[in-house]
C-alpha cells in the first residue's frame, strides 16, 4: 500500500524558493487589519449594547434604525403598524437586526475586510496566513455567503422603511407637519448612504444587467448597469460611511431620548 | 545622481538557496531591473533573471520585491530611501528553477483546461457581429499580459499547495468570466467554474486586483460577477425556475 504525505503547506512546499520568513514586506501591513478589527469591534459591541438596551430608541417624531421597522406591540415607535406580540426577553430590535446584519455579513465588501482582518485569510497579501487548510466558500457554513442577494432585497425593503422614517421626521412631536430639526437631517443623511450603499453592492449590479451578455439588447438594464457600476466602485466607502452613519443616527436618537441633548429645531 | 544601492537578492534553485547581500551601482530614474541587470553584468555572471520587453508589457520579469509581488521593470528605484535594503526574491507561489526565475507551467496547464471560445452560428452574410457595448466588458480582461503576479499573490495557492489541483487563479477565473460574458460565446461557463476551477474557493479578498500591473479590477469585474453567476445557476431557485420556463434564458 502506498501513502502519500501530504505537502507542507504554503511557500514552505518542495520545490519553491527555500526562505523561511512568513513574509519578506517592510511595510506596516498589519495597520488595515488591526484598524478594521477596531471599528468593527466597537461597532458590533455598540450595536449589541443597544439592541439589548430596549430603551431610548423613540423619541417623536424620531425613531433608530436599530428599532426600525417597529413591529411588535412593545415597541414604542408609531411608524409601523404593530404584527405581533413577541416574548418580553426579546427586544423589538432583535426581531429585525437579522436583515441588516445579514446583508453586510455577506457583503462582498465586508467579507473581505473580515476574511483579512478577523480570520487573518489572509491578513495582508503576501502574508502568510496561519492555518494549513483552506476550503474557502465551497462549505458549509461559508457556502451561505451564496444568499447575499436576498440579504440585499430584503435590506431594500428596509431602506425604503426608513425612509419613510425619515420622511415622518418632518412632523412635530404631536404629529402636525411643518417641522425639521438637526434629526430629520439625521435621519435623512441614514436612509440616504444606506440607499448608496445597498445599490452600490455587486449583488444589485448582477441583477440589474450584470448577467446579461448583449447589453445592446437591453439599453434601459445596460443604463442601470452603468450607474450601478459607477456606485459599485465606491463601495467600500459607502459601506464604512454608512455604517458610521446607522451608529451615529442611533446614538443622536439616544441621546435625545435620554435628555442628554435637545434637538436644533429649523422650523 | 549615482548612490550605492543595498540588495538582497535570492541565489539558489529547486535544492535550496539563500538571500545574498550586494551593493550595486544605482542611477537616476533607473528601476529595479536594471539595477539587477548591472549586478548581473558586475558582480554575478551566473544570476538567472527572465525578462524581455522591460516595459511593463510582456509580464516576464515578474519577482517579489520586499516581500511585494511586482513586475522588476515597473518598480522604480526612486521609490525607496538610498538606504534601504531592496529584497529581490522569486515568485514564492510556483517551483523555482534558477535564483529569480520559477517554472509557472501551473499556469499553463489551467489556460489549457478551459472549455474554448466557442462561437454561436455565423450570420447569414457569413459574419460575426457584436456590439462595442457587449464586449467592453471581456475587452477590460484581455488587457492581462500573464505575468501571473495575481497568480501568486493568491493565497489560496500561494499559501496551500494542495488546491493548485482544484483552484485556477484569478488570472483563468478572469478568463472564465471573459468567455462567459463574451456575447458570441454559446457555453454556459457557470458549471466548470464551480466545478473545475474552484471560484467558490475564492474568498474576494482582493489581493489579486491590488497587484495586476495592468490595474485590471479582477475582482469586482471578473471573480465576483462570475460567483454571482454561479450563484444563479446553483443556488438561487428563483432564477433556476425562471430559466427553466424559458424566461431567463442564459444570455
Amino acid at each position: 500500500m502506498t501513502t502519500t504525505v501530504p505537502a507542507p503547506a504554503g511557500t514552505g512546499a518542495p520545490g519553491r524558493a527555500t526562505i523561511a520568513a512568513r513574509t519578506l514586506r517592510t511595510d506596516r501591513w498589519w495597520v488595515q487589519p488591526a484598524i478594521t478589527v477596531g471599528v468593527l469591534v466597537a461597532f458590533i459591541v455598540y450595536s449589541t449594547i443597544r439592541a439589548f438596551e430596549n430603551a431610548n430608541y423613540y423619541v417623536e417624531p424620531y425613531i433608530s434604525p436599530f428599532y426600525s421597522p417597529c413591529i411588535t406591540t412593545a415597541c414604542q415607535g408609531d411608524t409601523f403598524p404593530k404584527l405581533f406580540s413577541g416574548p418580553s426577553f426579546l427586544t423589538p430590535a432583535l426581531y429585525i437586526l437579522i436583515v441588516p446584519l445579514g446583508f453586510r455579513l455577506t457583503c462582498y465588501y465586508y467579507r473581505k475586510a473580515y476574511y483579512r482582518s478577523f480570520w487573518l485569510s489572509p491578513p495582508a497579501c503576501a502574508v502568510a496566513e496561519p492555518r494549513a487548510g483552506y476550503s474557502g466558500e465551497t462549505r458549509f457554513p461559508l457556502v451561505f455567503q451564496n444568499v447575499h442577494r436576498y440579504f440585499f432585497l430584503l435590506g431594500l425593503v428596509f431602506n425604503a422603511i426608513l425612509t419613510y422614517d425619515a420622511v415622518l421626521s418632518f412632523r412635530d412631536h404631536e404629529g402636525r407637519w411643518g417641522h425639521m430639526g438637526l434629526g430629520t437631517l439625521v435621519l435623512l443623511a441614514n436612509a440616504t448612504l444606506l440607499w448608496l450603499y445597498s445599490l452600490s453592492c455587486h449583488s444589485c449590479r448582477h441583477i440589474v444587467g450584470g448577467r446579461l451578455n448583449n447589453f445592446s439588447r437591453h439599453p434601459m438594464r445596460y443604463r442601470f448597469w452603468t450607474l450601478v457600476s459607477k456606485l459599485n466602485a465606491r463601495h467600500m466607502q459607502f459601506a464604512w460611511v454608512s455604517l458610521f452613519g446607522v451608529a451615529l443616527t442611533d446614538l443622536y436618537v439616544r441621546l435625545l431620548a435620554t435628555g442628554t441633548i435637545t434637538d436644533l429645531r429649523f422650523f | 545622481m549615482t548612490y550605492d544601492a543595498k540588495l538582497r537578492v535570492w541565489r539558489g534553485d529547486a535544492d535550496g538557496g539563500e538571500l545574498r547581500d550586494f551593493t550595486v551601482e544605482a542611477n537616476d530614474g533607473e528601476v529595479v531591473l536594471d539595477v539587477i541587470h548591472r549586478l548581473q553584468a558586475t558582480q554575478a555572471g551566473d544570476l538567472a533573471v527572465r525578462w524581455n520587453c522591460k516595459a511593463g508589457k510582456c509580464g516576464s520579469c515578474s519577482a517579489e520585491i520586499n516581500g511585494r509581488p511586482r513586475l522588476m521593470c515597473l518598480t522604480r528605484m526612486s521609490t525607496f530611501a538610498e538606504d534601504d535594503v531592496i529584497t529581490v526574491t522569486p515568485m514564492r507561489t510556483f517551483p523555482v528553477i534558477r535564483d529569480l526565475v520559477t517554472d509557472v507551467s501551473y499556469n499553463y496547464e489551467k489556460a489549457a483546461q478551459i472549455p474554448a471560445f466557442t462561437p454561436q452560428p455565423r450570420d447569414a452574410d457569413g459574419n460575426h457581429r457584436m456590439q462595442q457595448v457587449d464586449v467592453e466588458r471581456p475587452q477590460e480582461f484581455r488587457k492581462c499580459i500573464e505575468c501571473f503576479l495575481c497568480q501568486d499573490v493568491c493565497h489560496v495557492v500561494r499559501d496551500h499547495e494542495d488546491n493548485k489541483k482544484v483552484f485556477a487563479g484569478p488570472r483563468f477565473l478572469m478568463r472564465l468570466a471573459e468567455l462567459d460574458m463574451h456575447p458570441l460565446d454559446n457555453l454556459d461557463r457557470r458549471k466548470v467554474s464551480q466545478e473545475n476551477f474552484g471560484v467558490g474557493m475564492c474568498n474576494i479578498t482582493k489581493c489579486c486586483s491590488e497587484v495586476c500591473p495592468e490595474g485590471i479590477h479582477i475582482t469586482d469585474n471578473a471573480i465576483i460577477p462570475l460567483k454571482e453567476r454561479v450563484v444563479d445557476r446553483k443556488y438561487d431557485p428563483i432564477t433556476w425556475l425562471g430559466a427553466k420556463i424559458g424566461r431567463r434564458p442564459h444570455s
